[in-house]
């Protein structure tokens, strides 16, 4: 069996050995241990050669976000032993939320990795239903809500997303005729498909995955979502459900964007983009709940990607994955540290929340420095990202300058009016005085560190790789 | 294969009904024609599924059309009346959009659908680009059904309908890979599954399944 299938089997047999575990401790540590297997076996795939494996393939896209999945996998599942005993699960719901975990860690690496783009498809329908699973556990009135949104919206959406496979391999069917769903093989053909059928395609493949990365105006599960649900299901949400949609979009934007006849797809994206951008820069403003304000942050942050994206070439490219690298790191940082806090302050309002860097401040000064992370402030690496696009947006889209400005600043002073709320100030009461416990405020500090080295002093393998990537995407 | 033979008739004829069956859903008035209407569906897929497989000579499609009649024609139209029986929800479907407009809107949709896909897929043979027609405006009919439809068993079946045109789109194009089929197939159990275990959790919070009382819980509002 190739590698990457390896990987995916082994986190869905942890998946299948965490449902025989009742025992908090026991499955906490097991599932600790599935993820850090799963981290090794990610490593290795760094010296696997790339190309295709049957229904797989690892190439330099996919390669760092695979890395990138198992590290903040792994760092959740950490996070998630050192805090799962605050949510008061009976035996079933400890086995149906690490089975759950263990099952979407596996779709999503599958779903990063598959070259078929049918697997590709089945893998994030699979990462989907494991998630709708696991917002919904807590089984109060409003986590009910956000699953059943959650539930039917991305149902369409990922039912359009089939329909756009569909007709993608209807237009390369004249001419492939094994394996005709291959990434690879279709932008070998898509320059002699029909242009009018790669379009009607790409249309659908953009709405359906679309959907499934938050874009506007199909985002209204991603906030609720977030909310709800024990924390480190918001920590994978962020952190990969959403790049494994949009680089889903980035595979169909590269076989429509091999034929040079077809309608372009940048300006769906960019527009798409700063639609997002935009509507959740103001939406931040009016958010009193601590997760839905986070979860609207990583709409905003999906927005920039894909209007990076929409730009194309290999510098905006690189300036797209950089975001979603970034976005990855931080965004799963801070749920880390609102949990911790809304677990020590027993509410996940705003208002309830305040004054951390003087109570805890351990807590406080990484939530302060990840939240700063996320407005875009330096040195870390959404820093990086944010300023190579709009340097480059300066110069390849003047026109859209002022919009894609005015989204970032109104943005990015919702962040610093929440990070001075939550951190700053006078401290709220504790509803279970105690200090935060240094295993949950590990992965935090590991995260911030990580997006510190990558925005300053980014190894230059990796460099290379990115910079590929973004030549793959087109 | 043109207008004429029989292969293109048959699998043209089994479509439309298909799309047929989505307006009957479309204007039932009680949730247990709603359930029979779509296992008719489900039925009318599976025999369009055996007649492609025929047809194209695809063995794997013969597969498709069992496992789409055991789910789709009979085990989730069986759970599916288990759940009304459960809950006593023998009344009639509660409409946020009437019969009149629904039917009207219907039309629309299909128009919309004939005349994006028609015109684009020029250069493809003429049973595909048909058949990709015919599912497009059963995927969007599910869809209306979901905006129109305020119960959550109804706003289920709309999915599931939705679904129903995915198949018929996969079985129109010769030589798709089988797994595809197989793996929706699959999941389309794993998420009726999910939808009933909803469904239950539903009616035991709010003690219906009208899903207007879900729009109280939204997170803003506590």
């Amino acid at each position: 069996m190739p590698l990457p299938w390896v990987l995916v089997f082994f986190h869905w047999a942890g998946a299948l050995l965490l449902a025989a575990i009742p025992q908090l401790r026991a499955a906490v540590l097991a599932n600790l241990a599935v993820s850090a297997g799963g981290f090794l076996l990610a490593l290795f795939l760094l010296g696997y050669p790339e190309g295709e494996q049957g229904w797989t393939r690892l190439d330099a896209l996919n390669l760092p976000l695979i890395l990138l999945a198992a590290l903040v996998g792994l760092t959740t599942s950490a996070f998630s032993a050192a805090t799962l005993h605050h949510e008061g699960f009976d035996h079933w719901r400890i086995r149906a939320y690490h089975t759950a975990f263990q099952g979407f860690m596996g779709a999503q690496a599958l779903a990063l990795l598959a070259d078929n783009l049918g697997i590709m498809w089945v893998a994030i329908e699979i990462a989907t239903l494991a998630t709708v699973t696991m917002v919904a556990v807590h089984r109060t009135p409003e986590a009910i809500e956000a699953a059943w949104k959650f539930f039917i919206l991305c149902g369409v959406g990922i039912a359009l997303a089939l329909f756009g496979t569909i007709v993608l391999y209807l237009a390369a069917q004249p001419l492939l005729h094994e394996n005709g769903l291959s990434w690879a093989a279709l932008r070998r053909v898509a320059a002699q498909c029909d242009p009018g059928v790669l379009n009607l395609a790409f249309v659908f493949l953009l709405v359906g995955y679309g959907t499934k990365a938050g874009l506007v105006p199909l985002h209204s599960w991603l906030p609720d979502a977030h909310a709800e649900g024990p924390t480190p299901i918001s920590a994978v949400l962020s952190g990969l459900l959403l790049n494994a949609a949009l680089h889903a979009v980035l595979r169909a934007k590269a076989v429509v964007g091999a034929h040079p006849a077809t309608v372009a797809a940048g300006p769906f994206l960019m527009a798409l983009g700063l639609a997002s951008l935009l509507l959740a820069g103001f939406a931040l403003w009016r958010r009193h709940d601590a997760r839905r304000f986070f979860g609207w942050s990583s709409i905003e942050q999906m927005g920039l990607a894909a209007f990076a994206f929409g730009i194309g070439g290999a510098a905006a490219n690189l300036a797209g994955l950089l975001q979603m690298a970034g976005h990855s790191l931080i965004k799963s940082a801070i749920f880390f540290g609102v949990g911790q806090a809304a677990q020590i302050k027993g509410s996940q309002k705003i208002a309830d929340i305040g004054g951390l860097v003087a109570s805890h401040p351990a807590l406080g000064w990484g939530l302060a420095l990840a939240i700063g992370g996320i407005a875009g402030l330096p040195p870390f690496l959404v820093f990086a990202a944010e300023f190579r696009l709009v340097t480059i947006a300066a110069e390849a889209v003047p026109a859209l300058l002022l919009p894609l400005g005015l989204g970032l600043v109104v943005a990015v002073a919702a962040l610093v009016t929440t990070l001075q709320a939550l951190c700053f100030g006078d401290p709220t009461r504790d509803a279970a005085p105690r200090a935060a416990s240094a295993a949950a405020l590990a992965p935090l500090w590991l995260h911030l560190a990580v997006a510190l080295w990558l925005g300053l002093a980014m190894p230059a393998p990796l460099a290379a790789l990115l910079a590929e990537a973004a030549r793959i995407v087109g | 294969m043109s207008f004429g033979q029989i292969p293109y008739d048959v699998a043209h004829l089994l479509g439309g009904a298909v799309l047929l069956l989505s307006f009957v859903l479309l204007y039932q008035r009680r949730i247990n024609a709603v359930i029979n209407a779509f296992a008719t569906q489900g039925a009318l897929l599976a025999a369009a599924a055996l007649w492609q497989g025929w047809v194209q000579d695809a063995t794997g499609l013969y597969l498709t059309a069992l496992i789409a009649f055991a789910a789709k024609a009979v085990l989730i139209p069986l759970a599916l009346r288990a759940v009304v029986r459960r809950f006593d929800l023998h009344r009639t479907v509660e409409t946020a959009l009437g019969i009149g407009p629904s039917m009207i809107a219907g039309v629309a949709l299909v128009g919309l659908a004939i005349m994006v896909v028609l015109p684009v897929t020029a250069g493809a043979r003429a049973l595909a680009r048909e058949d990709l027609a015919l599912a497009l405006s059963v995927v969007l009919l599910g869809m209306l059904m979901m905006i129109t439809r305020r119960n959550a068993i109804t706003q289920v079946v709309g999915l599931l309908s939705l679904e129903n045109g995915l198949i018929l789109a996969a079985v129109g194009v010769t030589g798709m890979p089988l797994v595809v089929e197989l793996s929706t197939a699959a999941l389309v159990l794993m998420v009726a599954i999910i939808a009933g275990i909803f469904a239950f959790e539903i009616r035991e919070r709010f003690d219906s399944l009208d899903i207007g009382f879900l729009e109280r819980h939204r997170g803003e509002r506590r």
